[in-house]
C-alpha cells in the first residue's frame, strides 16, 4: 500500500463508519474494509473506478459531489476521507464544511503545490509545473484549485478546524524529517487529520 | 424467428408448472386454497444449490425471460438481452428462475384461471395480490426447487420492488438483492397513471364488471388505451423524438382523427398488439400491487427502519433519462440503507431509452450487472463450500 494511505490506515480507529468521497479504485477503503473492519462506503463518478469496487465488493455509490452531498445525515459517519481529489472540487472550503457536517472526523490528503520543485518550476520556467504526481496541462487537468500546505492550515485556522494531526510525504510518499520540519516547502502530499 | 438460436441464448426452453396445495393468505385477507406457478429455469443448479439465481417479472412480464419457446418465435424472452450464456446473468454460471407472478395471464393462477371452489373462471373475483403475497409464494417455489438460499434475487421496476421485499421478508435467504429502475413506493403522479389505465379498462363496455371472458369479450378499447398510456411513461420524450419526432403519415395535414403522426400509429399498434397477449383483469390487478407497495408503511414510514432486518447486499440501477422511476427514487432506496448501514453500491447509467432502458443491453448496464453478481456468486459458492 502507498504510505500516505498506511500513514492514514494507522490514525483509522477499527469497526467505525467510514465514507470515502471520490474513492477512485476504492485502494483505501478495501485496506481499511479488510483490516479495520470498517463499515464503508466510497463516492465515484468515474465508471472504471466504479466497476473496480464493485468486483472486489467495497460499497460504491455514483454520486456527484459537486452536486451536493445533502443526502447525508448530519454526523452520520465516524470519519470522511477525501484523498488527492479536494483540489478537483468548484468549492473545497464549502466542501470541507460538509465534510465536518456528515463526520465527526476527516481526513484529507492533497497536493502540496509548495512544494520547492513547482515553486522553481513556476519561477523559472514561467510555466505552470507538470510533474510525476501532477501528470496534466493546466487546461485538462481535473486539479482546478492548487493550494499549498500552509493555505490549508491557514483555512482551517480561519474556519475554527480543529487540526488532530498531520503529516507530510516527499513524491514517493516516504515521510522524513526534514519534510517533517517544513512541509510547505518539501511535502509533495499533504496529510490532515481534523475535526470541528 | 431465429434461423440458427444465437450463441449466446439459452436456446429452446419449456416452461414447468409447480403445484401447490398448502393455502396461502394473502394481504387482502383471502386465502388461495391451491394455486400454480409457471416457471423457467435456465442454466445448471450445482450440488450446493448455491448459484441460484430468481428473476422477478415487472407490470407486463412473465416467466419467459430468455430464450425461445419454439424456433417459430419471433422474440425471445423479455429479458435475453441479459441471460443467457456469457451474458451479464451468465447461465455458464448460475442456476436461473423465473416465474409467472399469482395473478398473472401466462400460465400461473390468476383471473383467466379455474377457481378450484366453483369450477368457475376466476375473472374479475380473483383477490387483490400484493407484491408481499408475491414473494411469499416464490419461496414456496424456491422451497419446491431446493434453493434455501439465493445467490441473487434480481428485478426492475415492479420486480425491484419484489426484490427490496424479498430482503426484507427473507433476510437470509438471499446474499444479494439487484434492484434496478425501481421505487421504495409509487409516487403519487405514478400511482394517478395507474388509476388512469384502469379506468380506461374498466369504462369500456366490453368489460362487464371484468366478466369479460363469460361474454365472450375482451375490452380491447379499454386495455390498449392502458398500454399506450403506459407506453408513454416507460420512454422518455427524447427517445420518442429521435423516434418519431414529427414524422407524417402524409406530406400535408389531413384535418382528421385518423393517424397523422407516426408517433400516433405506434402507440395505436403497441397498444392493440397488447390486448392479444395480455389480461385486462391481470392488468388491473398488477399496477393495484404497484399502488399498494410501501415498506416503509410498517415502520413508520421510515425505509431505513424497515431495511434494518435486511442481511444482503445491494446493488441498485438506475436511468437517466427514467421519469416513470427516476434515479431520485433510486437513490431513496440506496440512501435508506446507508443510512440502515447495509451494503449497498449504486450506479447510474447514462441512457436514453426511458424507464424501458432496463430491459436494454446498454454496454455499461450490462458490465455492472455481470461484476457484481459475478463476485457475488464466487463467493457465495466459496462460502458455501466452506460450511459443508
Amino acid at each position: 500500500m502507498r504510505s500516505d494511505l498506511e500513514i492514514i490506515d494507522e490514525w483509522v480507529k477499527p469497526n467505525i463508519r467510514v465514507l470515502d468521497l471520490a474513492c477512485g479504485p476504492g485502494e483505501l477503503l478495501h485496506h481499511l474494509i479488510q483490516n479495520k473492519q470498517v463499515n464503508g462506503y466510497g463516492l465515484e463518478i468515474g465508471h472504471e473506478d466504479l466497476n473496480t469496487c464493485l468486483e472486489k465488493g467495497i460499497p460504491v455509490l455514483e454520486q456527484n459531489i459537486d452536486e451536493g452531498l445533502q443526502n447525508f445525515d448530519d454526523q452520520s459517519f465516524d470519519l470522511v476521507l477525501m484523498t488527492h481529489a479536494l483540489q478537483q472540487f468548484r468549492r473545497p472550503d464549502l466542501l470541507i464544511d460538509e465534510m465536518l457536517r456528515i463526520g465527526k472526523e476527516c481526513i484529507i490528503t492533497f497536493p502540496n503545490f509548495g512544494h520547492w520543485r513547482s515553486r522553481m518550476h513556476l519561477a523559472l520556467k514561467g510555466r505552470m509545473p507538470v510533474s510525476d504526481f501532477l501528470p496534466y496541462n493546466w487546461y485538462d487537468t481535473p486539479n482546478i484549485h492548487f493550494f499549498t500546505f500552509q493555505d490549508f492550515e491557514r483555512l482551517c485556522h480561519e474556519k475554527d478546524i480543529k487540526v488532530l494531526r498531520w503529516a507530510a510525504v516527499d513524491g514517493q510518499l516516504k515521510d522524513h524529517w526534514w519534510i517533517r520540519s517544513m512541509p510547505n516547502l518539501f511535502s509533495e502530499t499533504a496529510i490532515f487529520h481534523i475535526s470541528r | 424467428m431465429p434461423d440458427v438460436i444465437p450463441a449466446d441464448s439459452v436456446g429452446i426452453v419449456t416452461p414447468q408448472i409447480a403445484p401447490f396445495d398448502t393455502p396461502l393468505a394473502l394481504s387482502c385477507g383471502h386465502t388461495l386454497s391451491s394455486y400454480q406457478l409457471i416457471y423457467e429455469t435456465y442454466g445448471t443448479l450445482n450440488e450446493q444449490a448455491s448459484n441460484a439465481i430468481l428473476i422477478c417479472h415487472a407490470l407486463s412480464g412473465d416467466h419467459h425471460a430468455a430464450g425461445y419457446h419454439a424456433m417459430a418465435d419471433k422474440k425471445p424472452g423479455w429479458w435475453d438481452t441479459a441471460i443467457g450464456p456469457g451474458k451479464a446473468i451468465d447461465t455458464n454460471q448460475y442456476f436461473v428462475i423465473s416465474l409467472n407472478n399469482l395473478g398473472g395471464c401466462c400460465g400461473s393462477t390468476g383471473p383467466t384461471t379455474i377457481n378450484p371452489e366453483t369450477g368457475q373462471r376466476w375473472e374479475a373475483s380473483f383477490p387483490i395480490v400484493t407484491v408481499e403475497d408475491w414473494v411469499e409464494s416464490q419461496a414456496r417455489l424456491a422451497d419446491v426447487l431446493g434453493i434455501e438460499t439465493f445467490a441473487a434475487i434480481v428485478g426492475g421496476s415492479l420486480g425491484g420492488m419484489q426484490v427490496l421485499e424479498w430482503s426484507i421478508r427473507f433476510p437470509t435467504r438471499l446474499k444479494a438483492a439487484v434492484i434496478v429502475a425501481s421505487a421504495p413506493k409509487l409516487s403519487t403522479q405514478n400511482i394517478a397513471f395507474n388509476e388512469v389505465a384502469r379506468q380506461s379498462i374498466r369504462r369500456d363496455p366490453d368489460f362487464f364488471d371484468g366478466q369479460y371472458l363469460d361474454h365472450d369479450s375482451v375490452p380491447t378499447n379499454g386495455l390498449g388505451l392502458a398500454r399506450m398510456l403506459g407506453h408513454i411513461t416507460y420512454l422518455s420524450d427524447d427517445a420518442m423524438g429521435a423516434k418519431f419526432g414529427r414524422q407524417m403519415r402524409h406530406d400535408t395535414y389531413q384535418y382528421h382523427y385518423g393517424v397523422e403522426f407516426e408517433v400516433e400509429s405506434y402507440l395505436r399498434y403497441q397498444g392493440e398488439a397488447f390486448t392479444k397477449r395480455f389480461d385486462a383483469n391481470t392488468y388491473m390487478l398488477m399496477t393495484k400491487a404497484l399502488d399498494y407497495f410501501d415498506p416503509a408503511a410498517r415502520t413508520d414510514g421510515d425505509l431505513s427502519v424497515a431495511l434494518s432486518k435486511a442481511q444482503c447486499e445491494f446493488l441498485l440501477v438506475s436511468f437517466t433519462t427514467d421519469w416513470r422511476f427516476s434515479p431520485e427514487r433510486s437513490e431513496e432506496i440506496v440512501d435508506a440503507l446507508v443510512k440502515a448501514g447495509k451494503q449497498v453500491s449504486y450506479a447510474k447509467i447514462e441512457a436514453t431509452e426511458g424507464h424501458d432502458a432496463f430491459l436494454f443491453p446498454i454496454p455499461r448496464y450490462m458490465t455492472v450487472l455481470n461484476t457484481f453478481l459475478t463476485r457475488i456468486s464466487k463467493q457465495h459458492i466459496l462460502e458455501k463450500n466452506h460450511a459443508l
